[in-house]
């Protein structure tokens, strides 16, 4: 019982933090640009300020433009509760595996496309049209890049892959360089940071996910931005728990859960640290660009998983 | 005495229904509702033999009709038998078959009113007898009797607008390769029947084949029902004939015509040849065809502007998922891990009927989208959802599955087919395991472009706005349509929430086909989780992911109540003071950025014209057009087609010869006949 409270506490904890988390980044992002940035709790006050304001639709918009959003935060806010994020095992985390997780972020991605698509305006063609190309060619190099971790510790389920790879008993492995390099591209298209899309820019031939929602307002705007900070932190958990999971917890107490949560902001913050010198230092790709990136990913997974099958498991 | 009867009882029915229409065709109305009911009837009646089939021990009985004991032939009565492999597939051909029939009656009341009805009610009914009878036959001679029955009266159904010179065209190829599969078909039957000296199924099952002989009868059973399924060198009949059938028509076609296909290789490999005489490449041909049709059939469906092509070709894909499944299970069966192959095994035929369901509910979807709009072509629609809400809503569904979204029924079967994928390595360090990881890479990419592919047709079809007065006249569909495509949307949701109910029902299946294919493992957890291995290794639980997507919703209606009402306004517009309809994205747009990465797949014929006022900058028109041809055509029929013709023209001479070469002909004829009698 105990565990499941844990469960939902930790999910919550992140769901709560991810406004935070994502200004931590706009702020390590404006030091590095000799800016000041805004103060941590602007998008508080920016999804708050959202919230309490009325919503606009457009006239022809249709009842699939008002469902998206809260599709689109909810299945995050689930996909949220399967990951673990500073305690293994997680209960829930049996009820739906890593294939599940990719399957949960695609339903998000469905519907911020078809939300996009409801209107009939031509920036939101365009932006679905990019999105679901780029996501084509980013979700099954995520779901290769997650197979190999999931070929060496022989499961699916994230608690299992996490307490595998915590002990370490796979040693340094070459399949894994290739996942993580895989997951690291992955991540950096799907939460739509530069190179791949610039999540601070309205201009307009550059948009990909901006594009997709500029016809929400109001909460449903609110809902679609909480869920891509979600998203960012959840897709930073992922690859921090999977390939670097020391200090997480394997007990319910309060020191190694202290230890744990300390070690995750650690790890936390040097990964944005990381990402936020890449968004100074790089530019945005042209858009055709991306997707030789993308095909490198996916290139790299199968690479990673072909590894793992001749010189890992014969071995 | 029971079961026997109710084993007939769907045929007949079907039967029934062709008399009846042929003797109704008098009055419109009473026809159609005569014969869709008694096909509806014939639906439910073979589902219910099929669970008995899947439950209950094999009955097999004889019936006394056959070839007329002709001098010199052996008497040929028709053998049936309802095993458990045959049940699993008269569910499925039976759950469509009385959805489609229900939709018919709607589809066919709004046809117009000067083309006759009979051909299409008495060719309908053909066709479904011809698939519940190839399903029960148990001995060669009445398959193929019955597999050409289904062949034929489907070739009628392709050419029942037969004024339309496309038509023609697309039904011609059909036959022909229908014929040429046939003729495959019947030259692997001949093997076995050398071997066994009997055309019953039971002999067959029972003669020893030499390893060669064993791959030849996998080769050309392989090739015959593979053209019939549409894998992907062999599909280029599929996307022709598929759209041009009336709708009703396509979703039987590409719901269950193509699973009856899968029906036969796994009856033939699996039953007939059995899967310890395999050679370990089968497996491996299977999982390699299955990859090319599952990425070839989603890139090329990708492109598609015409709705009922789309849906062809994505028929072409989840054949491949399916034959994906089927190669994972020969490969693990080779090198002896009968669960596994048990485990690949209910993956493929769980999504044999759950593309049944979404393909029939989609096809059947386009044909309302199709009555109301009068058109087939995408780019003629727009804003539909407004005109069509109930049909929208339903073709939604259709769209999650397909795109194997959780938690519906598509998401379980690919996972369960990712599950056995994952197993790979207990093969240890066979030529095959670089294999499966790429068929499971290519598996994971078609999964993501479907998804693209069903945003583009629901966003291009039902989101926007109407770009042709048609689109924006449309109007909803009668109950009977929305009635039939109700039913496999609901099926879809039960089917993705329940898997763990419906499981140990196809579980039955390789019981029989894989000696000690075991699969307690799957459902043992209770009826919550789905544990294909262990519970370590992997666990789902769609009940549970629904009631927590239930459980958020809930609380997301509260905190709506508690919101701001909502205002409408107008579209933003970037100052542009007249939006209209030719603004928005259109199918060709929405996949251009596909186009361009895949170009090389593609080989698109690009025509770009532009007309200005007499300067470059003055434009006055630009017209893009672009055309995209199946690769398969390129490269592989039309040399062949070369080849051919250059054999042909090469014997030609052979016939423009002069009287005395005729003589000559003969006179050799008889000096090689001599040489036998010698």
């Amino acid at each position: 019982m105990n565990l499941w409270i844990c469960n939902i506490l930790e999910s919550i904890f992140l769901i709560g933090l991810a406004p935070l988390g994502g200004m931590a980044l706009k702020k390590m992002k404006a030091r590095l640009q000799n800016r000041r940035g805004p103060g941590f709790f602007q998008s508080y006050r920016d999804i708050a300020k959202l919230f309490s304001k009325e919503p606009i639709l457009p006239n022809q918009a249709s009842w699939i433009f008002r469902l998206a959003p809260y599709v689109i935060f909810i299945v995050t806010a689930l996909a949220v509760l399967i990951v673990p994020v500073v305690l293994i095992p997680l209960p829930l985390s049996a009820a739906a595996d890593v294939i599940t997780l990719v399957g949960l972020l695609s339903i998000a991605r469905f519907f911020t496309a078809l939300g996009a698509m409801d209107t009939g305006t031509a920036f939101g063609g365009m932006g679905s049209s990019r999105e679901m190309t780029l996501s084509a060619l980013a979700e099954p190099a995520m779901l290769m890049g997650v197979f190999v971790l999931s070929m060496a510790a022989q499961s699916t389920d994230l608690s299992t892959m996490v307490a595998v790879m915590l002990k370490g008993n796979l040693g340094l492995q070459p399949s894994l360089v290739f996942a993580l390099a895989a997951m690291l591209i992955v991540a950096t298209a799907e939460t739509g940071r530069i190179p791949v899309d610039n999540p601070a820019t309205h201009l307009e031939l550059t948009m990909v996910h901006e594009a997709m929602i500029l016809e929400y307002s109001g909460r449903y705007l609110a809902l679609i931005e909480w869920a891509n900070q979600i998203k960012l932190l959840l897709f930073a958990t992922l690859i921090i728990n999977l390939f670097f999971p020391w200090g997480i917890a394997i007990e319910v107490s309060g020191a190694s859960l202290l230890v744990g949560v300390m070690a995750w902001i650690l790890k936390l913050l040097t990964l944005f640290g990381l990402l936020a010198l890449m968004e100074t230092t790089m530019a945005k790709m042209r858009i055709f660009r991306v997707p030789e990136v993308l095909g490198l990913a996916f290139l790299l997974a199968i690479l990673g998983m072909l590894t793992h099958y001749i010189l890992e498991v014969s071995v | 005495m029971s079961s026997t009867f109710l084993l007939l009882l769907g045929p007949a029915l079907a039967f029934t229904a062709t008399l009846v229409s042929l003797l109704l065709a008098s009055n419109r109305n009473i026809q159609n509702y005569s014969t869709n009911l008694l096909l509806v009837l014939s639906g439910v009646a073979t589902v219910i033999s099929g669970i008995m089939g899947l439950l209950a021990a094999p009955i097999a009985i004889t019936l006394p009709i056959g070839l007329p004991g002709l001098p010199g032939l052996p008497e040929l009565p028709i053998h049936l038998r309802l095993d458990a492999l045959a049940g699993f597939f008269l569910v499925v051909v039976g759950l469509l078959v009385a959805f489609v029939a229900i939709y018919s009656v709607g589809y066919i009341k709004s046809l117009q009113v000067g083309r006759s009805l009979t051909p299409l009610c008495v060719f309908m009914s053909l066709f479904i007898l011809g698939m519940q009878g190839v399903v029960l036959a148990d001995d060669s001679y009445a398959f193929m009797i019955c597999w050409e029955l289904m062949s034929v009266a489907s070739y009628f159904l392709v050419v029942y607008e037969h004024e339309k010179e496309a038509n023609h065209k697309a039904g011609f190829l059909y036959l022909l390769m229908a014929h040429l599969g046939g003729l495959l078909i019947l030259s692997s039957f001949s093997i076995l029947f050398v071997n066994g000296h009997s055309f019953e199924f039971a002999a067959m099952r029972t003669a020893v084949l030499t390893p060669f002989s064993a791959s030849m009868v996998f080769l050309l059973a392989g090739l015959g029902f593979g053209m019939k399924a549409g894998l992907m060198p062999l599909h280029v009949w599929l996307p022709e004939a598929h759209p041009v059938a009336p709708s009703n028509a396509s979703a039987l076609m590409s719901g269950i015509m193509i699973k009856v296909a899968i029906y036969g290789f796994l009856r033939v490999v699996f039953d007939l040849v059995g899967l310890e005489t395999s050679a370990w490449w089968w497996g491996g041909l299977v999982l390699a065809i299955g990859s090319s049709s599952v990425v070839g059939g989603v890139l090329f469906a990708l492109q598609q502007h015409d709705l009922k092509r789309l849906l062809a070709y994505h028929s072409v894909e989840n054949i491949g998922i399916i034959a994906i499944g089927i190669g994972l299970s020969m490969v693990f069966m080779h090198f002896g891990h009968p669960s596994l192959a048990a485990l690949g095994l209910v993956a493929a035929l769980y999504h044999t009927l759950n593309h049944a369901l979404f393909k029939g509910l989609l096809f059947m979807g386009a044909g309302a989208v199709l009555h109301a709009t009068h058109s087939s072509n995408m780019g003629d629609m727009g804003g539909l959802i407004r005109r069509m809400p109930i049909t929208a809503a339903l073709f939604l569904i259709g769209c999650l599955s397909i795109s194997a979204l959780p938690p519906f029924n598509g998401f379980v079967s690919e996972w369960l087919t990712f599950q056995a994928a994952l197993m790979a390595p207990s093969l240890e360090g066979t030529p095959l395991s670089a294999l499966i990881p790429f068929s499971a890479a290519m598996l994971a990419l078609a999964g993501a472009l479907t998804a693209t592919c069903f945003i583009k047709v629901f966003g291009i079809v039902f989101q926007g706005t109407p770009r042709k007065p048609a689109a924006a006249e449309a109007h909803e569909v009668d109950r009977w349509m929305l009635m039939g495509m109700g039913g496999p949307a609901l099926l879809c949701i039960l089917l993705g929430l329940l898997p763990v109910y419906v499981i140990p029902l196809i579980a039955m299946v390789p019981k029989i086909l894989i000696q000690n294919g075991q699969l307690e493992s799957l459902v043992q957890n209770g009826w919550l989780w789905l544990t294909p291995i262990s519970s370590e290794r992997a666990s789902y639980s769609p009940p549970i992911v629904m009631m927590a997507f239930i459980l958020a919703g809930i609380i997301a209606f509260l905190m709506y109540r508690r919101g701001k009402p909502v205002r409408r306004a107008a579209l933003w517009s970037c100052g542009h003071p007249h939006l209209n309809a030719r603004m928005q994205y259109t199918a060709t747009s929405f996949s251009q950025p596909l186009r361009h990465i895949f170009s090389d797949i593609y080989h698109p014929e690009e025509k770009n014209t532009r007309s200005d006022h007499g300067h470059h900058l003055l434009v006055k028109r630009v017209r893009y057009s672009v055309h995209i041809r199946d690769l398969v055509w390129d490269y592989l029929y039309i040399p062949i087609w070369h080849l051919m013709e250059w054999v042909v023209n090469g014997v030609g001479w052979l016939h423009k010869q002069r009287l005395q070469g005729y003589l000559t002909y003969i006179f050799v004829t008889l000096l090689v006949l001599m040489g036998f009698l010698i």
